[in-house]
C-alpha cells in the first residue's frame, strides 16, 4: 500500500563506535604494506551497532502512509503513557512485509484493516466476520482488537468540477465515458479486491489505465494527466484537492475497518493498552488527524492531538532541521560505510581467488554479476522474508554489501591479472614466499585498480542507501521517500541534495586516498 | 672441474610442441656458459627450468649434486640470481627497495645491507644518488644495472641472465657489455647467459651451448664450433653472423 507518509521523527541512530587503532608503523614496511592499513582506516568509520538490548520494548510497526503512521504514533503514546518501553518502526512498507515482520517477531503490533486481512492475509474470497478472522489469525499466533471506529475503504475519486460537468456521481456512471484516463496505485492494480474484479463488476470500458505512485497520482489528477484514481475514504487529500468520492453503488468494496494486529505472545498489559483504543476513532476524527499530520508533517504532534485532554507533551515538539539532517546523514554514512567495509573485507579475497581463473574464479565473478543485475528494490524484498534479516538495518546493510561486491571483486581480479608475467616471475625467481608476493608485490601493484573498484562501490552505496528507508532503516532516503509521498519537492531535496553532496565528498575522499595508498612509483 | 648444475634427461612440452627434448647438460663451476640459438630454440626454457618457473615433464635437475624439488626450490632460489630482458623491477618500489627486497625478507638489518649495497653500486657503476628513484625514473641501462644488483644482493652462487641486454640501444648495450664482462671476471662466479647474438656469446662465453628446435646441438669453445661443427646447422648459424664477427 502506497500512501502518504513521512519518515521517522524519533528514530534513534546508534552513534558509531569510533574505534581507532594504532597502526603498526614500521617505516620501511609501510610502503609495501599499505593495503592492510587501508582496511584499518575503514574500520575506523563509525560502525553501526545492531541494537542495544535493554528491557525489550514493545515494537509497533506501521505501513508507509500517513494514517498508519498516525495510528502507530497513537499506540506509541498510549503505551508510553502506560509506562511501557516502546519503539515505533515507521513506514515499513506494505501489507506482506508488515505481516511477515509480525509473524517473525520483528514487530509486536501494527494497525491493519479488516478487508485487507480477509483478502490479502487470509486470502479468503468471501467476507468473514470478526470472529472468523480472530479464529483464523490465532492459528498464526496473532490476535486482533475490536475496530478502532472508522471504516477506511477504497474509493475512486475524481475532480469535483469534472464530475459535475460530466454528471458522474457513481462508479456505474463511468460506463458512459470510456475515454477517461485512470491512474491507480500499483497495489490496487494487483489486489484481489482491486482493479480487475472492480472492472468486471461494473463492466468498465476504460482502456487507458496506468500504475502510479499514490502521492504523485494526486498531482496527475490535479493537472489533468489522469481523470480518476483510487483513494481511501479517510484520505485528507480528498478535501484538500477538492475531489469527490464516486459512490460504490454496487457495494463492491468490502469493509476496511481499522484494527490492531498483535502477537498473542505480547505482554498482556500492552494488549490491554491497545484494547483501550477500540471504538475511539471515528471517520471525522481520523480525517482530521490525517489532515493535521499532513499539514504539520509531524505525526507525533498529530497523534498527540488525539490525546487532547492530556497536557501537550514536550516530545511532540518537532526536531530542528539541522538535527534531522545530521541524524539522516550519520545513519546514511553508517549504512554505506559498514556495508562498504564488508564489501572490502569479502570482495578483495574473492577477487584474489577470481584472478586465478578456473571454474571457481568464473563462479565468483558470475555470482557477483548476477547480484548486480537484481534491481535494488527487488533485492531488499528478497532478503526481507529470510529469518535473520526481516525488517531491519541488517537487511539494508546486507543488500548494500552484495551490491558493493562486484566492482571490488572485478577490479581486484583484473588488477592482479594485469600484472605482467615477467614481474610475477621475477617475484617467484627471487624466492619470495607466496604470501609475501601477494602482500608486497601483487596487491600494491594492483592497488590503483582495487581502489577504483572500492570507489565505485562507495559511490553506488551512497546512492543505493537511499532505498534503505523503504524498510525503515533510515538515512537520507527518509526525506526523499516522505517528500515523494507528500508530493513535497522541498522535502525530497532535503534528502536528495545531501545525498548528492555526500557522493561527491566520498569521490573526493577517495581521490585523496589514492594519493596516500597508491605507491608513488605507480603514480609517476 | 665439477658441475654446479646438471640436467639429466630433462624435457618440457607446451601444449603439443616440444620446447625441450630430453636434454643432458652440465654447467661448470666458475665459468660463463652462454646458451645461444635462434628464437624458440629452447634456451630460455632451459633457464626457466633451472630456476623452476616451469616444471620439467621428465628428468631431473641437480644443484650441487642435489635434485631440485618443489620443497627446496625456495631456498635454492636465494642462491641463484636471475635477470631478465626487461629487468623485471617492481614499479612500486624504489631502486633501493628492489635491490634489498629479498635481503630484507630473510631478515638482514639495514646496517648489514648498507655496505653490500655500496659494494654493488661500485661494481655495477650505478650512482648511489639514484637509489631512491623509481624504475620509471631510470633509463633502460640503469634499470638493468639495478636488476643485476638485485640478483647479486645475496651473493648467489649462480647467476642466470636471460637476454639481459636485448632491449637496450647499441651504445648503452656496448658499455654495459664491457661492465658485465668485468663484473663476471671480478666475481669469478658461475654464470649462464642466454643470447641470440653470436658476437655477445663469443665476448662473454667460456663455453658456448648452441641450441636449435629444443635440442643442444653442440657445446664447446667457439673455436670448436667453428672448426669441428657437429652438425650442418652449426656452420649455418655461425656463417649467418660471420660477416659481423671476426672469428
Amino acid at each position: 500500500m502506497n500512501r502518504i507518509s513521512k519518515a521517522g521523527t524519533e528514530q534513534k541512530g546508534e552513534s558509531g563506535n569510533q574505534e581507532s587503532r594504532n597502526r603498526n608503523s614500521r617505516i620501511p614496511f609501510l610502503l609495501v604494506s599499505r593495503l592492510p592499513d587501508f582496511l584499518l582506516i575503514f574500520s575506523c568509520l563509525p560502525i553501526f551497532l545492531i541494537h542495544s538490548a535493554s528491557a525489550a520494548p514493545v515494537v509497533i510497526g506501521s505501513k508507509k502512509f500517513t494514517e498508519s503512521y498516525v495510528i502507530g504514533e497513537i499506540a506509541k503514546r498510549a503505551l508510553t503513557d502506560a509506562g511501557l518501553p516502546v519503539e515505533h518502526r515507521q513506514g515499513m512498507g506494505g501489507t506482506i512485509i508488515l505481516w511477515q515482520a509480525l509473524r517473525g517477531g520483528q514487530i509486536d503490533a501494527y494497525p491493519e484493516y479488516t478487508g485487507t486481512i480477509v483478502r490479502e492475509i487470509l486470502k479468503s474470497d468471501r467476507p468473514l466476520s470478526l470472529n472468523e478472522i480472530r479464529d483464523s489469525l490465532a492459528k498464526s499466533g496473532v490476535g486482533i482488537t475490536e475496530p478502532l471506529g472508522f471504516n477506511n475503504t477504497y474509493a475512486l475519486v475524481m475532480r469535483r468540477s469534472e464530475a459535475q460537468r460530466l454528471g458522474v456521481r457513481t462508479i456505474s456512471d463511468l460506463q458512459k465515458y470510456p475515454e477517461l484516463k485512470i491512474g491507480l496505485t500499483h497495489e490496487f492494480l494487483d489486489r484481489q479486491d482491486g482493479w480487475q474484479p472492480l472492472r468486471q463488476r461494473y463492466t468498465l470500458p476504460q482502456q487507458n489505465v496506468i500504475g502510479i505512485d499514490h502521492a504523485l497520482g494526486y498531482s496527475a489528477l490535479a493537472n489533468g494527466s489522469i481523470n480518476i484514481k483510487d483513494a481511501y475514504s479517510t484520505d485528507a487529500k480528498i478535501e484538500q484537492n477538492n475531489l469527490v468520492v464516486l459512490e460504490d453503488d454496487l457495494q463492491f468494496f468490502p469493509k476496511y475497518e481499522a484494527v490492531f494486529l498483535f502477537r498473542l505472545s505480547m505482554p498482556t498489559d500492552a494488549i490491554a493498552v491497545l484494547r483501550r483504543l477500540q471504538g475511539t476513532l471515528d471517520e471525522q476524527r481520523m480525517i482530521r488527524l490525517n489532515a493535521e499530520a499532513e499539514r504539520t508533517k509531524n505525526y507525533t504532534r498529530a497523534a498527540d492531538s488525539y490525546f487532547e485532554h492530556h497536557a501537550g507533551s514536550a516530545s511532540a515538539v518537532g526536531e530542528s532541521f539541522s538535527h534531522k539532517l545530521a541524524r539522516w546523514t550519520l545513519r546514511h554514512l553508517q549504512l554505506a560505510g559498514f556495508s562498504l567495509l564488508l564489501s572490502v573485507i569479502f570482495g578483495i579475497p574473492l577477487g584474489i581467488v577470481a584472478s586465478r581463473g578456473g571454474p571457481v574464479g568464473q563462479g565468483i565473478l558470475g555470482f557477483a554479476s548476477i547480484v548486480q543485475t537484481i534491481p535494488s528494490l527487488a533485492l531488499l524484498a528478497l532478503l526481507v522474508p529470510l529469518p535473520f534479516f526481516g525488517i531491519s538495518v541488517r537487511t539494508a546493510i546486507a543488500a548494500l554489501f552484495l551490491y558493493g561486491l562486484l566492482p571490488i571483486v572485478r577490479n581486484t581480479a583484473s588488477g592482479l591479472q594485469d600484472i605482467p608475467r615477467s614481474l610475477r616471475e621475477s617475484a617467484i625467481a627471487l624466492g619470495l614466499s607466496p604470501m609475501t608476493r601477494l602482500w608486497e608485490i601483487y596487491l600494491p601493484m594492483a592497488s590503483r585498480s582495487i581502489l577504483s573498484g572500492i570507489k565505485t562501490s562507495a559511490v553506488i552505496n551512497i546512492g543505493t542507501a537511499t532505498l534503505a528507508a523503504l524498510i525503515g532503516a533510515g538515512g537520507l532516503g527518509e526525506p526523499i521517500l516522505s517528500g515523494l509521498n507528500l508530493n513535497d519537492h522541498v522535502t525530497i531535496l532535503e534528502g536528495a541534495i545531501p545525498a548528492a553532496v555526500l557522493a561527491l565528498l566520498v569521490q573526493w575522499f577517495f581521490d585523496l586516498l589514492d594519493r596516500v595508498l597508491i605507491p608513488k612509483g605507480l603514480r609517476l | 672441474m665439477s658441475a654446479l648444475v646438471k640436467l639429466v634427461n630433462v624435457s618440457k612440452r607446451y601444449a603439443d610442441a616440444a620446447a625441450l627434448h630430453p636434454t643432458n647438460l652440465s654447467i661448470e663451476h666458475g665459468k660463463t656458459t652462454v646458451l645461444i640459438g635462434p628464437s624458440g630454440c629452447g634456451k630460455s626454457t632451459l633457464l626457466r627450468l633451472i630456476i623452476r618457473l616451469i616444471q620439467p615433464d621428465s628428468g631431473s635437475i641437480m644443484f650441487e649434486g642435489e635434485p631440485i624439488t618443489p620443497d627446496n626450490i625456495d631456498m635454492l632460489r636465494r642462491r641463484i640470481g636471475y635477470v631478465i630482458q626487461e629487468g623485471g623491477l617492481f614499479p612500486h618500489l624504489t631502486a633501493r627497495a628492489n635491490v634489498v627486497l629479498m635481503a630484507r625478507h630473510v631478515g638482514r638489518s639495514q646496517e648489514e645491507m648498507q655496505p653490500r649495497l655500496q659494494e654493488l653500486c661500485d661494481l655495477t657503476r650505478f650512482s648511489e644518488n639514484l637509489l631512491s628513484r623509481y624504475p620509471v625514473e631510470l633509463s633502460g641501462g640503469q634499470r638493468q644495472r639495478v636488476s643485476l644488483m638485485r640478483a647479486l644482493m645475496l651473493s648467489p652462487e649462480l647467476l642466470l641472465l636471460d637476454e639481459p641486454l636485448g632491449a637496450l640501444d647499441p651504445l648503452v648495450r656496448a658499455s654495459l657489455q664491457k661492465d658485465l664482462k668485468e663484473i663476471f671476471a671480478r666475481l669469478q662466479e658461475t654464470v649462464v647467459f642466454v643470447t641470440h647474438d653470436l658476437a655477445e656469446a663469443i665476448y662473454f662465453g667460456d663455453e658456448i651451448v648452441l641450441m636449435n628446435e629444443g635440442r643442444v646441438i653442440q657445446k664447446g669453445a667457439v673455436t670448436d664450433l667453428r672448426d669441428n661443427p657437429a652438425d650442418p646447422f652449426v656452420s649455418e648459424f655461425i656463417n649467418a653472423q660471420r660477416g659481423l664477427v671476426s672469428l
